[in-house]
């Protein structure tokens, strides 16, 4: 009969060798095996030290941007939270007035602007869906705490450290990752 | 006058003892690391490394949970015998180090000081006493539980430690017809002099190992406390310390029994091609136990190294190797040594 893959392996049914009977062979060829195991390569990473290269497409937490000036580009048009399909986004807009300029981009601005992170599923289409660049998904993941509210983050927490008041900071908040064009 | 000797030689060997127990606690209990170390080794792991430096403070963090964890102790359980198992599991285990000559004569406070606690003259037949007595714990321990995955644990262990004590003993008994005394000192000053056991008895050690692997509830002989049939065989129903004395002791009745192969075949705390006379008596006294040492780190490496290698017997294959292979074969050995020590003392002549 054919064999319907190359898988196939006869059993050997000969009687077994004095040697092979003994198994102390056997035995000393597995030990073998284990103990060249000890001069492998480990695969593991050293986690909290170490992480892994992410792909320049990694969708972690979300951060709120800010310009240059250090201003939230967010107007709190809803349109990431009409895009989110976990429906984890919600927000509630306020308007700007003439002394907050210098914190808030346009005329309207993100009152209180909440995602649950434990909704997320972190697709990414906030991120696409945002016309003012205000929002986009970080390097950053693995969020863990005691309590499911404390999953609800935030604007304050959400939102990436101020340019000029903690360069240092907002640097690493972007990260190295190189800035996407705009896919149309 | 002979009060103060005496004296001097109650505290001599009252801090010997506590050395000597205080090591193999501390031994025991850093095997337990090395044996996770080695374990994670061998398949590529990196092991235990949060707890302090290269996770040196594991054993430590290890024995707290165990103190900290819920004593049961089941309802339908003999309460004196529940507790008496691990008890003296633990205690044989720390028995065994008495007679073990843990290095050459120190010469301290003008007193000759011996690194052996007693120097007893059946000094190995004491060891195999003590050993046997160990297996009581177990199925003490096994037997209080109540429980029927820990009797078949208990059984087991029994059953195992008889079948392969006598194959043990024959094998020892061809050792001992050559050397011709009970005293492990006596052994090893004979080995110091002459050329190490195991090149007269290699086939003797080859079971003397085999036995000893069994006799520590080792893998691949571990059947005791095969833990995805028995769940955890004889110390299924134990929890807190309890069940840490039984780890425990298996550790350190892994490091007895790897000092007493190394005492036995492997000349003790004899260091090779070296003459001892030649160099300060205390320096070489401390060269010897680090020897000593050395040589059962190797042992309790390969009892790891055998473990994460080769899988559990079944049980019938175990009693058939105990039964119609090792005691046949020590036998055998038996008669050839003695055949041989014939011949020689007849001068090569039949």
């Amino acid at each position: 009969m054919e064999a319907l893959t190359n898988r196939l392996k006869q059993v050997d049914r000969r009687k077994m060798s004095f040697l092979e009977r003994i198994y102390l062979v056997a035995i000393f060829k597995g030990m073998m095996i284990t103990f060249s195991h000890i001069f492998k390569k480990k695969p593991t990473i050293n986690y909290p030290e170490k992480t892994r290269p992410f792909s320049p497409v990694f969708r972690g937490l979300h951060i709120l941007n800010r310009d240059e000036e250090g201003r939230e580009n967010c107007t709190a048009c809803g349109l990431c939270a009409v895009a989110c399909p976990a429906e984890a986004i919600t927000m509630e807009a306020a308007e700007r007035q003439s002394s907050e300029e210098h914190l808030y981009k346009e005329e309207k601005y993100a009152a209180k602007y909440e995602i649950n992170m434990l909704r997320c599923i972190f697709c990414g289409l906030c991120e696409e869906a945002c016309p003012k660049d205000a929002i986009y998904l970080s390097e950053t993941f693995t969020p863990s705490d005691y309590q499911r509210k404390q999953f609800i983050y935030n604007k304050e927490e959400l939102l990436i450290p101020h340019p000029t008041e903690n360069p240092e900071a907002y640097k690493k908040a972007l990260g190295n990752r190189v800035k996407r064009e705009p896919v149309n | 006058m002979l009060l103060a000797i005496e004296m001097a030689l109650i505290v001599e060997k009252l801090v010997l003892i506590v050395v000597v127990v205080m090591a193999s606690l501390g031994i025991a209990m850093y095997t337990t690391f090395a044996e996770r170390k080695v374990a994670a080794i061998l398949q590529d792991r990196r092991g235990p490394n949060r707890a302090g430096p290269f996770g040196l403070l594991q054993p430590l963090a290890d024995g707290l949970k165990l103190f900290f964890k819920e004593e049961i102790i089941p309802d339908f359980s003999a309460k004196f015998l529940f507790i008496l198992g691990p008890a003296l599991a633990m205690l044989t285990a720390i028995m065994t180090g008495a007679v073990i000559p843990w290095g050459n004569q120190i010469h301290f406070f003008g007193r000759d000081i011996s690194l052996q606690i007693a120097d007893v003259n059946v000094g190995i037949l004491y060891v195999f006493a003590v050993v046997s007595l160990g297996v009581y714990g177990i199925m003490i321990g096994s037997w209080a539980s109540n429980n029927k995955f820990s009797l078949l644990g208990g059984l087991r262990a029994a059953s195992q430690i008889i079948s392969y004590e006598l194959a043990m003993g024959i094998s020892l008994i061809a050792l001992l017809m050559l050397t011709g005394t009970l005293s492990l000192k006596e052994m090893v000053v004979q080995q110091q002099e002459g050329y190490w056991n195991f090149i007269y008895q290699p086939l003797g050690f080859f079971i003397f190992l085999i036995c000893s692997f069994a006799e520590c509830n080792r893998t691949p002989f571990d059947l005791p406390e095969a833990e995805n049939e028995l769940i955890g065989g004889y110390h299924t129903e134990y929890s807190s310390m309890k069940l840490g004395f039984y780890l425990f002791a298996e550790y350190i009745n892994m490091f007895i029994s790897s000092v007493i192969m190394a005492t036995l075949f492997f000349g003790g705390y004899d260091i090779p091609f070296l003459n001892e006379a030649n160099y300060d008596q205390n320096w070489m006294a401390l060269f010897g136990v680090l020897a000593l040492m050395a040589k059962v780190v190797g042992f309790i490496f390969l009892f790891m190294w055998v473990r994460w290698t080769i899988p559990r017997f079944r049980y019938d294959q175990l009693m058939h190797m105990g039964w119609r292979i090792l005691i046949p074969l020590a036998l055998f050995n038996m008669l050839i040594t003695g055949a041989l020590i014939l011949l020689k003392q007849n001068n090569w002549h039949f």
